[in-house]
């Protein structure tokens, strides 16, 4: 992870985005960077700076020019990155267990993934649920998550003919991407299952699920709890489980529970 | 209050945008025609943010159930209250029980019409704007159906009196446009003659524009190797080249993260122009540098300083 700060290149997105791109690749060591810089970027409240998106592998930074020159706010960046160099310690995860229910009609395609694995439904979803999964962007629809980290075993291409519409809540796979539809979307990946929980609550006081850089972590549910689930949702007390591990160290797992959609943050 | 009698072609609360959410996916929304939005505030007094309605194409009937001032502007609809004509790009007093009438645009594409304390929907992560897309925002996070009804709200900044926009504040829609572009951030993906194509060339808008954005249609412009990259942010403006060789330029609904080359980047000062633009239009690109560009923004603010005091009439002299 040392030599990323020779490969950074500042690029031009019209004159209100400034571009800081580390490398052209999907790396969870290069997502911790972008992590990181944004979270210096939103620390610190730079006059002129409108807001910060991180992605993969760069931090697209919406600027004010008539407050902030592209020159300044580069130099900023740079002296910001080069804090980072020296900064060893990598920032603990927010790990969010999404519960699924991947039976019957909630995972219509759970039958012809296992056929193409050449696995049982079951061994799919017991692979599918095996660990946590890297948050490395969200983009697509409001809360959507771009994770990484599908075991292989069950990776299968996706859908020729993308289905129109998806419901919301729907857990996909689509080549090694997997992820659950936010809002009612048209998509390409192949569902093995649905989730109650909502990536995106507008009127909670923590309206997204997760953050670029959390964990999500599925966890398998029966038909009866998918319902139960929802209900409490609906009815505001549901108690979203979270965990916290340090990045790289998936086995040392802080347990805790917070209220995702009662309790302000 | 006012009802919705017919809401027309696409008519959405619109306000500045839902700035501060890209990170988690969510569009910024918005006006698409910045200033014709920002004008119509200003005319009306509102504060900066109120929520007006944008009309898309053929506007809508609206009736009124007590006396306001309300202001038009953008797209001229040819709109009548109680039958009488009224000058696009002017406030006006709208007296109770009486019924606004939007034809269908004459010039230019989007209409916005604002009322004085502004429309009062709930506030979305800080914002009215309509994302029919995220169903959020707005009137139940979709565009006005007949039958709807509005409350007014406060957002109010100064004392106004009807007024008619002075012609230099009022820009012409033509079915011909320039629009200025930074290159970036995916310039080194095409080749000099490429991206020669892109400037030389004329396009036109197609049928399947809306909100989220312009898809158009003329001489292909091919990235050297892949067109996808690794997903990076885009937002309005964001001139997108997608696996077909046509540039897609990102409207208010834009998805916050894409997967293909961005060849360049409208300039910020472009955009209330390409918000006038309408299917079967004819685009032409031109670059420009980053000073020229901040340049625009900055006579664009000052058009803002003048009209705010034109428009309060305690500042008049």
């Amino acid at each position: 992870m040392n030599d990323w700060t020779t490969k950074v290149k500042f690029r031009t997105a019209g004159d209100h985005g400034l571009v800081v791109e580390f490398a052209d690749i999907i790396c969870a060591d290069i997502n911790q960077i972008v992590k990181q810089l944004t979270k210096y970027l939103n620390d610190q409240q730079l006059k002129g700076l409108i807001e910060v998106v991180p992605t993969y592998r760069s931090v697209t930074v919406y600027f004010d020019p008539l407050i902030i020159t592209r020159p300044q706010l580069s130099n900023y960046v740079s002296e910001i990155l080069s804090g980072i160099k020296h900064f060893k310690e990598s920032l603990p995860s927010r790990v969010v267990y999404v519960p699924v229910c991947y039976s019957g009609v909630m995972g219509p395609d759970l039958e012809f993934v296992a056929r193409y694995t050449g696995l049982l439904p079951n061994e799919v979803v017991k692979l599918h649920t095996s660990k946590p999964y890297l948050v490395y962007m969200l983009g697509f629809t409001p809360g959507f998550p771009y994770l990484g980290g599908l075991p292989e075993q069950i990776s299968v291409p996706r859908q020729e003919k993308p289905r129109t519409k998806i419901p919301a809540g729907s857990v996909g796979i689509g080549g090694n991407q997997t992820g659950f539809y936010t809002i009612e979307s048209p998509g390409e990946w192949w569902l093995i299952g649905r989730t109650p929980i909502k990536a995106f609550n507008p009127l909670s006081p923590n309206p997204f699920l997760v953050s670029a850089g959390d964990y999500l972590h599925f966890t398998e549910i029966t038909i009866e709890e998918y319902f139960i689930i929802r209900r409490a949702i609906e009815a505001g007390t549901y108690q979203l489980e979270v965990s916290y591990l340090q990045d790289g160290d998936s086995n040392d797992y802080n347990h805790s529970t917070r209220g995702f959609y009662n309790n302000p943050r | 209050m006012i009802t919705t009698i017919q809401q027309g072609v696409f008519t959405t609360i619109q306000d500045e945008g839902r700035w501060g959410y890209q990170a988690y996916g969510m569009p910024i929304a918005g006006a698409m025609d910045r200033y014709a939005y920002r004008v119509s505030n200003m005319l009306v007094g509102n504060s900066s943010n109120a929520a007006v309605m944008e009309m898309t194409a053929v506007g809508g009937v609206f009736k009124f159930d007590s006396d306001n001032i309300a202001a038009i502007c953008g797209a001229d609809m040819q709109a009548t209250l109680n039958g009488k004509p009224i000058h696009n790009w002017s406030s006006f007093l709208v007296p109770k029980n009486s019924e606004l009438k939007f034809g269908q645009a004459q010039a230019g594409y989007r209409c916005y019409f604002s009322i004085r304390g502004g429309i009062d929907v709930p506030k979305v992560l800080g914002s009215r704007a309509t994302c029919s897309r995220a169903v959020v925002g707005g009137h139940e996070g979709r565009a006005l159906r007949q039958g709807d009804v509005l409350r007014i709200g406060r957002d109010i900044f100064y004392e106004v009196h009807p007024h008619i926009m002075d012609s230099q504040y009022v820009p012409l829609y033509a079915d011909q446009i320039e629009l200025r572009v930074i290159l970036g951030p995916q310039e080194n993906m095409f080749s000099d003659k490429a991206i020669n194509i892109l400037f030389t060339s004329s396009y036109k808008i197609t049928e399947k524009s809306d909100r989220l954005g312009y898809s158009l249609k003329g001489p292909k412009v091919f990235p050297i190797g892949k067109a996808d990259i690794v997903s990076d942010a885009m937002c309005k403006g964001a001139i997108q080249i997608a696996a077909n060789g046509l540039p897609f330029i990102m409207g208010a609904d834009h998805q916050t993260t894409g997967g293909f080359a961005k060849i360049g980047w409208v300039i910020w000062g472009d955009l209330p122009k390409l918000g006038q633009a309408r299917p079967g239009d004819v685009v032409r690109f031109k670059p420009v540098t980053e000073d020229a560009a901040v340049e625009v923004l900055r006579n664009e603010q000052h058009c803002y300083a003048k009209i705010v005091e034109m428009c309060n009439v305690n500042r008049q002299k």
